[in-house]
């Protein structure tokens, strides 16, 4: 069968286009941006349009420097920056850590639960990606606000006597993030929890663990890699979130994405805020490449 | 069949009755009934298979007396003691499982180690005890390996390794040769029960495969719709089956559906010319009853016909040659009669080696039995 294709080496094989597709893709879309942002954070702000200087010019034929790191020394020298990593940090941290307390358990159950019923809970993760998740954002904003449906039914419930603040807060905050988060930590975990074999929490068992040891020594090892997969795509995109804070949180929980949004537009300094994306992504990509790491080591690989 | 002297026991070297015993066990899942109402007593020591095609309930019952499945109705006692009510994980039984579940997290050693760190051993027991079993199934120099790095076989001894180093009372085994291919299964076959034979434990098996049963077990049950449809050694099944689907799933046969005659002990069936002449095993029939019978293929002697000859004028007929199987050590000819059914019937390789010609297609032969070679139906 091989020799088909090494026969026309020209032709890409099946192994290269499954490969060589997305790499593309990662290439054109992901990368070139990426290094676009790079070059305007060395940049420096001017009011032009764009409004940024080239990072080099020619003056009487000689090429003259225009670039700086600046912007990333003015990130470094600036507390609010800092403080606003640090805080997305721990929210996503934060996020992530709830969602898979409230995500795994739910996640088992689907697992476990019988295929009519499976497909149908599922479906209930799934459905609300249907909406604009901007609609279901502010829609929580109906739900917390001091005259909003949870408020109503606990007063009338008579469980409250005032309206309680539940948004514009740090518990708003958490309560847009998680919901907007979780089904990206159900469905990896329930994917890796379905095709476990069933016999291997079974031998456990047949070998004297009692329930809540086979869950620590076989069931949770077992489901790492599904832990680990929804954890970044929980974490990552919530240290960039944005809507959420701006909607839900409060003024004193600023987060990075706050932040760079005040530099692009408020500011209009596209250098500064090209500079604070690009450190975030580093702060993004280190603790991946860890990860990955660990995982190739086979210490938690399947 | 030929007996593996390292496995057969003989009946006297087993221990008492009653070991293990089920008793009236019936499990429904919805309204489908999987076992129903099954009575079963076993040895200590013995080899038990049950022997069924899938979705006859065997590994149902397997996993009732692993603990893993409660049955809705009955009992199960292990010497003497009732653990219907036992949870899995504390009852004296282990289970070798369907392709092993050796945890894939885990290397060999902890995988083995696992059942004895559960019971809180110390360490240092757990370490000799680990390398007692590890020397037993001949695995030491695999201790660190994971499981995705051995063998099929391999594996197969770690699992086994791993369900005897707690020195349980009852070990199943469900499936043991299904993860292996066909060329090792009999060795294999052989290296497991020599090895189970050593350790002396009570084993029951669950397999589809009729010679994988006939080669280990003691005592064989074979099982159909929830209920067991005969029990016996391998040698009693065989040669004298109760029913025609125990005689169908051990081995292969031709089964006779017919009347008992007016004449002292001759059936006559609609698909065979000659009457049958049953002998003594007629006994208890009345004239006009239906009958079935069953002849082995082996059990058939088979000749090529001379033109003017005539069939005897019982147990024989004149045929046709259809199929020819060269199996090696013997030959399997279908031979189509006159009536239009045809007989399955197997030539041993010094018989074919006798013929002055060997019979070919569309040859016509002559197949004759002896009564003795009949066995009668229920």
């Amino acid at each position: 069968m091989s020799n088909a294709f090494t026969a026309r080496s020209w032709i890409p094989g099946p192994r290269a286009l499954a490969i060589g597709v997305p790499f593309v893709f990662l290439l054109l879309f992901f990368m070139l941006p990426f290094l676009l942002v790079l070059k305007i954070s060395l940049a420096q702000s001017a009011m032009t349009v764009p409004p940024y200087l080239p990072l080099w010019a020619f003056e009487n034929g000689k090429p003259v420097w225009l670039w700086t790191l600046d912007n990333y020394l003015t990130i470094f020298g600036d507390d609010i920056y800092l403080s606003a990593y640090i805080n997305s940090v721990r929210v996503a941290f934060f996020t992530t850590l709830i969602c898979l307390l409230i995500g795994y358990p739910t996640a088992w159950l689907i697992a476990h639960a019988k295929p009519l019923a499976r497909n149908l809970l599922l479906m209930g993760i799934v459905l609300p990606f249907w909406t604009s998740y901007l609609v279901r954002v502010y829609s929580w904003i109906g739900i917390l606000k001091d005259q909003g449906l949870a408020n109503s039914l606990l007063l009338y419930l008579g469980w409250i006597d005032a309206p309680l603040r539940l948004m514009q807060n740090t518990l708003g905050l958490y309560i847009g993030m998680v919901y907007s988060y979780l089904p990206y930590m159900i469905l990896p975990l329930c994917a890796f929890l379905m095709k476990m074999d069933p016999r291997l929490p079974e031998a456990a068992r047949d070998l004297g663990a009692k329930p809540w040891e086979v869950f620590f020594t076989v069931t949770l090892p077992l489901s790492l890699p599904g832990i680990t997969a929804g954890s970044l795509l929980v974490f990552i995109p919530c240290v960039g979130e944005y809507v959420i804070p701006e909607l839900l949180g409060s003024a004193d929980d600023l987060m990075i994405g706050r932040v760079m949004w005040s530099d692009f537009f408020n500011s209009i300094d596209w250098p500064l805020a090209a500079a604070a994306t690009g450190l975030m992504v580093a702060l993004l990509l280190l603790p991946m490449a860890w990860f990955q790491r660990l995982q190739n080591r086979g210490g938690i690989a399947l | 069949m030929s007996a593996n002297p390292l496995i057969k026991k003989s009946n006297n070297a087993l221990g008492e009755d009653g070991f293990l015993q089920v008793q009236s066990v019936s499990k429904k899942f919805g309204s489908d009934t999987v076992v129903s109402d099954l009575n079963l007593s076993i040895r200590r020591q013995e080899f038990f298979a049950l022997l069924g095609s899938s979705g006859c309930g065997k590994s149902t019952l397997l996993r009732i007396m692993a603990g893993l499945e409660r049955p809705t109705q009955g009992r199960i006692l292990l010497d003497g003691q009732d653990i219907t009510d036992v949870p899995a994980h504390e009852r004296p039984v282990n289970m070798m499982f369907q392709s092993y579940a050796l945890f894939p997290h885990m290397n060999v050693t902890a995988n083995i180690a696992y059942g004895l760190k559960r019971e809180g051993r110390a360490k240092s027991e757990i370490t000799e005890r680990v390398a007692e079993v590890l020397d037993l199934v001949q695995m030491h120099s695999h201790a660190r390996h994971m499981p995705a790095q051995l063998s099929g076989g391999q594996q197969q001894r770690v699992a086994l390794a791993r369900s005897l180093v707690k020195q349980p009372k009852l070990l199943l085994l469900d499936e043991p040769m299904s993860a292996l291919d066909k060329q090792i299964r009999q060795k294999t076959q052989f290296e497991l029960g020599s090895i189970l034979y050593k350790v002396g434990v009570t084993c029951v098996m669950v397999t589809h495969d009729q010679e994988e049963a006939m080669t280990m077990a003691d005592r064989l049950a074979v099982m159909s719709e929830g209920r067991i449809v005969q029990i016996g050694s391998p040698e009693q099944v065989y040669e004298t089956p109760s029913t025609q689907f125990a005689a169908e799933f051990i081995g292969s046969t031709n089964v006779f559906a017919g009347v008992l005659s007016d004449r002292r002990g001759q059936v006559v069936c609609a698909d065979f010319e000659a009457p049958l002449d049953l002998g003594e095993m007629e006994q208890g029939a009345k004239i006009g009853q239906a009958l079935r019978v069953s002849v082995r293929p082996e059990r058939i002697r088979m000749q090529l016909a001379a033109p003017d000859i005539k069939a005897p004028p019982v147990n024989a007929a004149l045929g046709t040659v259809a199929q020819i199987g060269y199996m090696g050590s013997y030959t399997l000819f279908y031979v189509t009669l006159v009536s239009g059914r045809t007989l399955v019937v197997n030539v041993p390789r010094e018989v074919m080696m006798g013929f002055e010609r060997a019979p070919d297609y569309d040859d016509t032969v002559l197949v004759q039995w002896s009564s003795r070679s009949m066995v009668r139906l229920a």
